[in-house]
């Protein structure tokens, strides 16, 4: 650790320490009469407003690991990693149709995860389990990538090892245990405010030292044309334009399917929250526009990612952007913003996934007759076990793993969609369908995900998420978001699987839901105020 | 009323290109930026037919 970093590092550590007070303290933050059940302690009491619900998802959203990857992505393809915006522009939409029904029958039901949403849609404990382990299996890479965010601040203000990252993670631990979903709250604010002023300082000051937008965008164009691979460019090609817009798609569909973005949807108060929340949450997706170009920046101030063992770790693009081109003092606020950044989501996360095991494993399978406290209590535990779990995999594991499982927890938890998204419109769908399409729609994206190669890093498998249109026996060059087709294929079995179903008559579910509930908001007389836990 | 913000975005034809740049961006960039501001103008018209008042 040189000396060069100090000014960065004490304010790092300042920062740091007082999103750390503040996670302990928000357990005191609009006090419940206890926390003992889910309701408090996994959704904050199902009351947040606007405001709250704004950073808290927004918090939820944006993460670290976007704020490092997407630029670094930009910096290593260009256009194509600007896919970031549509997908966030296209998100939105599609939550104000989706999700604000979930919100109205879950809060009629008392459901606290997707899981318990499908169990009483179809009547399926085990598509309900599938659909549990399958949101866990996606959040746990998740979880992980956050502290890769973290390193990557880490290792530009020289600060190797893993010994800081497992002592911020214990902290984080410790606060979530105690305080629940009202944590990451809290500490969103602090998160959002400091992201703010640092995204708008970098795009008014590092260009104007760099010579205006013009010369950034003409740099990074000279770049690109001296590289030999075909796909990459300040525009794109006619190769993955295909692949651009259906990446975008796919990620906004399998964002809020997410445990963790559900987890910040149920948390709001009312339908009316939610709404107003889908018009001001793109302001978010602005800011990621021009956290994207940082990657141009970096290029146009000639930036060497560091590397390690040989090996360049592009993500650390941004801090060393930072590190050039800010004063130390500033560095360290941007530092810590993302650093921070990195906590809120990964509380947030850490707690959808452990709701999911409590109510669709822990409450279906091992202790139906578990009290609300045992619930919390078991939520609790496996929150702190999922993100050892997550610090594992990177001490454990190269982080380019936790890279590609990320990759296949997106394409893994669009599988959910028929029996999640097209469950809150129709009934249609036979609970046997849904179960074989999932497992379809797994098998067939895992293996096309294994067969895509990546040969910039010597990789014959899991390199990335386009597959080549070619491979099925089309005659293009185009290709396609990986995530998509195995919905499809998905989609098709269910399909088939459901008019098989009912041709042999086999028995299917009772649907707990009426239609009113899917509208109901808060003030009807089927929504609760607060004594949610006695159903479900 | 949703439809255009969720499909327009997607259609990489509309700006796949580098003119006209506008304060140095080129049009790939600044008009996918724009598109946030169509999705803001779409969800808040709907926001505001729907409301039911707090």
């Amino acid at each position: 650790m040189s000396t060069d970093h100090l000014t960065e590092l004490i304010i790092f550590a300042a920062l740091f320490l007082l999103v750390s007070v503040m996670g302990f303290v928000a357990s005191r933050w609009r006090r419940p009469d206890t926390m003992d059940n889910l309701n408090e302690w996994g959704l904050g009491g199902r009351s947040f407003g606007s405001w709250i619900t704004w950073f808290l998802v927004g918090g939820d959203l944006y993460t670290a690991y976007t704020f490092v990857a997407v630029p670094a992505l930009v910096f290593g393809a260009g256009a194509a990693g600007f896919f970031a915006v549509p997908y966030t522009i296209v998100v939105y939409p599609l939550v104000f149709l989706m999700l604000i029904r979930l919100w109205s029958v879950s809060h009629v039901h008392g459901f606290v995860t997707p899981a318990d949403f499908v169990r009483a849609r179809f009547g399926s404990p085990t598509l309900a389990l599938a659909v549990a382990i399958t949101g866990i299996v996606a959040t746990m890479p998740y979880i992980a990538l956050q502290l890769v965010g973290i390193e990557a601040v880490l290792k530009a203000m020289g600060v190797h090892g893993h010994l800081p990252i497992i002592i911020a993670f214990a902290i984080l631990a410790a606060y979530t245990y105690q305080s629940g979903l009202r944590a990451p709250a809290l500490i969103a604010f602090v998160k959002d405010v400091l992201i703010y002023l640092v995204i708008i300082v970098a795009v008014l000051y590092i260009p104007s030292k760099l010579g205006g937008w013009g010369d950034v965008f003409d740099a990074a164009k000279a770049k690109f044309d001296q590289t030999p691979a075909p796909s990459d460019g300040v525009l794109l090609d006619g190769t993955n334009q295909l692949n651009y817009a259906t990446l975008a798609l796919g990620s906004a569909l399998a964002l809020f399917l997410y445990p963790h973005s559900v987890t910040g949807i149920l948390a709001s108060r009312s339908r009316d929250t939610i709404k107003r929340n889908m018009s001001a949450l793109p302001a978010y997706s602005f800011v990621l526009g021009l956290i994207a170009l940082l990657g141009f920046m970096a290029i146009a101030a000639g930036v060497k990612p560091i590397s390690a063992d040989g090996k360049a770790d592009t993500n650390t693009v941004v801090p060393v952007l930072f590190d050039n081109m800010f004063p130390d003092w500033f560095t360290g606020v941007a530092f810590a913003a993302v650093g921070i950044g990195a906590l809120v989501p990964a509380a947030i996360m850490s707690i959808a996934a452990a709701n999911l095991f409590t109510r669709n494993i822990y409450k279906e399978y091992i202790r139906p007759d578990a009290t609300d406290k045992q619930e919390a209590n078991v939520s609790k535990l496996v929150s702190l076990i999922v993100k050892v779990g997550a610090v594992a995999c990177i001490l454990l594991l190269d982080p380019e793993f936790s890279i590609d499982l990320q990759l296949i927890g997106g394409v893994i938890i669009l599988q959910t969609l028929p029996s999640v998204g097209l469950g809150l419109f129709t009934r249609w769908f036979h609970r046997g369908g849904l179960i074989a399409g999932w497992a379809a729609g797994m098998a067939a994206g895992l293996w096309m995900l294994y067969q895509i190669p990546n040969p910039a890093k010597g990789k014959e498998h899991f390199g990335g998420s386009a597959y080549k249109l070619s491979e099925l026996g089309l005659d293009t060059k185009m290709t396609v978001y990986v995530g998509l087709l195995a919905l499809a294929v998905n989609l098709a079995v269910a399909a088939a699987g459901t008019l098989v179903c009912r041709a042999a008559k086999l028995a299917d579910g009772a649907d707990a839901t009426s239609d009113a509930d899917y509208t109901a908001d808060k003030g009807d007389p089927e929504v609760k105020e607060l004594d949610l836990s006695a159903s479900a | 009323m949703l439809l255009p913000a969720i499909i327009i975005p997607l259609l990489t034809f509309l700006y796949n290109r580098d003119e006209p740049r506008l304060f140095g961006f080129p049009a790939f960039y600044w008009m996918q930026l724009a598109f946030i501001l169509l999705g803001v103008a779409c969800t808040t018209i709907v926001y505001r037919m729907t409301r039911r008042g707090d």
